[in-house]
C-alpha cells in the first residue's frame, strides 16, 4: 500500500509538470488556433534562464524571476513577429511545421548557450518536503500544484472577465468577425504568445529549482500533448485535471508493469498509448468542445 | 509511360540515367555513400509525399515505419536466411501493415489530432522494438547481413549504389504513376476537401488506409535498404528527429509533387553533409557543443525560411524556371 501511495504522490508531481506545459499550450490554442509543439522548449529555456540569472550572475530570486519574465516577453514577441505572423491564413500543416522548426531552433540555441548539460540550482527556492507517515511528498509536487492552480485560476478569470481575454477567445472563434469589430488580431496573437512564454518560463524556473533542467525536459513537452488531448484541447482546467490523471496513471503503470516487461521503460511510451486511445474513442477529450464540421 | 511526352523528355531521361549509372566511375567512395543515402531518402520521402503531400494525412512517424521495414528485413535475412528479393518486399509489406494499424485513427480524426497519433506511432514502434529483445536485439541493435544477388555479395560501395539507384528509379516511376491513377486522384480529392470527396462517392475508409499503406510501404523499403547498407539495424537510425526531418524535406521540396520529394531529399541531405563538414571546424573554433547545435539550428532555420518565403517549395520554383524558358521571350502565360 505504501508503494502504491508513493507512486501516486510522485505521479502527482509528474502530472504537475505536464499540467504546466499543457496550460501554455492551451492558451495559444485558445487564442490563435496554433498548435504549439515548442511549449516544452519554453519550459526548458525558462529553466536555463533561471539558472543563468541565479547561479553565474548570482542575483536574488525575485530579480531573477523578474528578468526571466522580461526575457520571456521578448522571446514571445520575437517568436510571434518573426515566425508566426507571416503564416497567418496559411494551412494547418505550415503552422505546425513552423512550431516544430521553432522547437528545433530553440533546442539548438539552448545546446549552444548552455552546453546541453544538466543544470540545477537547489537551495535557491524554498524546498519543502512533507512527510506523511512513511510517505514523502517531493517539493516539486507542492510548488507545481500551487503554481499551476494559481495560473489556472488567474487565467480563467482573465479569459472570463477582462476585455482583452474576451477578445482573445473571440479571436479563436473567428478572426474576421473580430477584425470587423475593431480588434487588432495581430496584437491578440502577440499577447497570447507572450502569456504562453511567460507561463512556460515560470514553470521552467520552478522545475529547475527543484529537479534541475536539461535538454530532454523539452521532450516532456511532447508527452504533455497526451495531457492536452485527454483534457480537451481548449480547456485550461482540463489540462490540470488530465495532467494529474496521466501523471499518476503513468507512474502506477510503470511501477507495477515495468518489472514484468523485459525492456522496461513503459513510462516513456505510456502517454502515447493513452493518446492513441483518447484519439480513437474521445478525440475531443474530457472537457473539450465537440466540433461539428460542415462543407 | 505517358509521363514522358516528347523526344526531348526521353533524351533527357536517358542522358540522366547514363550519367547516374556511370557515377561510380568518376566518384570516390565517400561521394557514392552520400549518393546512396540520398537515394534511400528519396524512396522514403516519396512515401511521405503520397501520404502527406497528396492525401493530406500528415505523418510525423515516418522514421518509425522505416524502422519496421528495416528490422523486418534484418530479421528475415539474418535469422531465416531469406534472399533479398524476398526480404525487401516483405519489409515494405510489414511497414505497410503497421501503417494500416496506425492509419486507423485517421478515419475519425484529422489535422493536429492525426499528427499526435503519428507522433505516438513513432514512439510506440521504437518502444516495441526495444521490448522485443530476443527478436531485435533491443538497444544493442541487430546485425543485418549484406545483400546477395545470385551468389554475389554486395560488399563494395559501387555495387550497393547500383542496387539503390535502380530501386530509387523504379520507386520514383511508381510514385509518379500512383498519383495519376484513380487512387491518386482520390487522394488529392481527400486532401482538398474530405467531406466533398466523400459526397462525391470516394470511400474515405478505403483510400485513406490505402494512402497509409502505400506511404508506409515506401518507408519500409527505404528502411530495409538503409539497414542493409550499414549491415546493422539500431534504433538510432530512426529517431523522432528523423521523422521531423523527412517532413522538412517534403516542405522544402514542395508538397504534392513527385519532383518536390526528390528536390527536398537531395537538397537537405546535401545540407546535412555541409553541416557534418562545417560542424567540427566550428566546434574547434567556438565551443565543443557548436557542431550539435549547428545541425539543429540549420535544420530549423531552413524549414522556417521555406515556410515563410517559399511555402510551395523548390518544385514550384522549378516549375517557374521551366515556364520562363518555355514562354521566353513572352514572359507571361495566355
Amino acid at each position: 500500500m505504501t508503494f502504491f501511495l508513493q507512486l501516486v504522490i510522485t505521479g502527482f508531481s509528474l502530472g504537475m509538470v505536464y499540467a504546466l506545459i499543457a496550460i501554455g499550450f492551451v492558451i495559444i490554442l485558445k487564442c490563435s488556433n496554433v498548435f504549439n509543439i515548442a511549449q516544452g522548449h519554453f519550459v526548458m529555456i525558462g529553466g536555463y534562464l533561471g539558472f543563468t540569472f541565479l547561479v553565474p550572475f548570482g542575483l536574488p530570486i525575485w530579480v531573477s524571476l523578474l528578468l526571466s519574465i522580461v526575457a520571456a516577453i521578448i522571446m514571445g514577441l520575437l517568436i510571434e513577429r518573426l515566425t508566426l505572423r507571416p503564416l497567418v491564413g496559411q494551412s494547418l500543416h505550415a503552422v505546425i511545421m513552423m512550431t516544430i522548426a521553432l522547437a528545433t531552433v530553440l533546442e539548438g540555441l539552448a545546446t549552444l548557450i548552455w552546453g546541453g548539460e544538466y543544470k540545477a540550482y537547489h537551495g535557491v527556492l524554498p524546498t519543502v518536503t512533507l512527510n506523511l507517515g512513511k510517505l514523502s511528498v517531493p517539493p516539486e509536487t507542492l510548488i507545481g500544484l500551487i503554481v499551476s492552480v494559481a495560473a489556472v485560476a488567474i487565467l480563467m478569470l482573465f479569459f472570463r472577465y477582462t476585455k482583452i481575454g474576451l477578445a482573445m477567445r473571440a479571436t479563436a472563434e473567428d478572426e474576421q468577425v473580430v477584425q470587423s469589430a475593431g480588434i487588432r488580431v495581430t496584437t491578440i496573437y502577440a499577447i497570447s504568445w507572450v502569456i504562453a512564454c511567460v507561463v512556460g518560463v515560470i514553470g521552467g524556473i520552478l522545475l529547475g529549482g527543484v529537479s534541475g533542467v536539461m535538454i530532454p525536459l523539452a521532450d516532456v513537452g511532447i508527452k504533455a500533448f497526451a495531457v492536452v488531448l485527454l483534457g480537451g484541447l481548449n480547456s485550461i482546467g482540463g489540462a490540470i485535471v488530465a495532467g494529474i490523471i496521466l501523471g499518476v496513471a503513468e507512474n502506477i503503470a510503470a511501477g507495477y508493469l515495468d518489472p514484468l516487461l523485459s525492456g522496461g521503460g513503459l513510462a516513456n511510451v505510456f502517454p502515447f498509448i493513452v493518446m492513441i486511445i483518447v484519439l480513437i474513442f474521445r478525440p475531443y477529450g474530457l472537457f473539450g468542445l465537440v466540433t461539428i464540421e460542415r462543407i | 509511360m505517358a509521363i514522358f511526352r516528347t523526344r526531348l523528355h526521353w533524351g533527357m531521361l536517358f542522358a540522366f540515367l547514363i550519367l547516374l549509372f556511370t557515377c561510380p566511375l568518376f566518384f570516390s567512395d565517400r561521394i557514392l555513400t552520400i549518393l546512396t543515402i540520398i537515394g534511400i531518402t528519396i524512396i522514403s520521402v516519396h512515401g511521405l509525399s503520397i501520404l502527406t503531400g497528396y492525401c493530406g494525412q500528415i505523418s510525423i512517424g515516418h522514421a518509425g515505419f522505416m524502422a519496421i521495414g528495416g528490422y523486418a528485413s534484418a530479421i528475415l535475412s539474418a535469422k531465416l536466411g531469406w534472399p533479398f528479393w524476398a526480404t525487401l518486399p516483405s519489409a515494405a509489406l510489414a511497414a505497410g501493415m503497421a501503417g494500416l494499424i496506425f492509419g486507423l485513427p485517421s478515419l475519425k480524426i484529422k489535422g493536429f489530432y492525426l499528427i499526435m497519433a503519428t507522433i505516438a506511432a513513432q514512439f510506440i514502434i521504437i518502444w516495441l522494438i526495444l521490448q522485443l529483445y530476443g527478436l531485435t536485439g533491443g538497444t544493442d541493435g541487430l546485425a543485418a547481413p549484406r545483400l546477395k544477388i545470385a551468389g554475389l555479395v554486395l560488399k563494395s560501395k559501387s555495387s550497393y549504389f547500383y542496387l539503390v539507384m535502380i530501386i530509387t528509379c523504379l520507386a520514383t516511376f511508381a510514385a509518379k504513376n500512383i498519383v495519376r491513377t484513380r487512387a491518386g486522384r482520390a487522394f488529392i480529392a481527400i486532401r482538398d476537401n474530405e467531406l466533398a470527396a466523400e459526397v462525391m462517392g470516394i470511400n474515405l475508409w478505403t483510400y485513406k488506409l490505402l494512402a497509409f499503406f502505400i506511404g508506409c510501404a515506401f518507408a519500409g523499403l527505404a528502411g530495409a535498404l538503409l539497414v542493409h547498407y550499414y549491415a546493422f539495424a539500431c534504433i538510432d537510425q530512426f529517431t523522432f528527429m528523423n521523422s521531423v526531418w523527412y517532413l522538412g524535406m517534403l516542405i522544402v521540396g514542395g508538397m504534392g509533387s513527385t519532383a518536390g520529394a526528390i528536390f527536398g531529399a537531395v537538397s537537405l541531405k546535401l545540407l546535412d553533409e555541409v553541416v557534418t563538414i562545417v560542424g567540427p571546424i566550428l566546434s574547434a573554433a567556438v565551443a565543443p557543443q557548436a557542431a550539435a547545435s549547428l545541425g539543429l539550428i540549420m535544420r530549423g532555420l531552413v524549414i522556417i525560411v521555406f515556410l515563410i518565403f517559399e511555402p510551395r517549395g523548390l518544385a514550384h520554383r522549378w516549375e517557374m524556371i521551366k515556364a520562363y524558358f518555355r514562354l521566353w521571350p513572352l514572359s507571361y502565360q495566355e
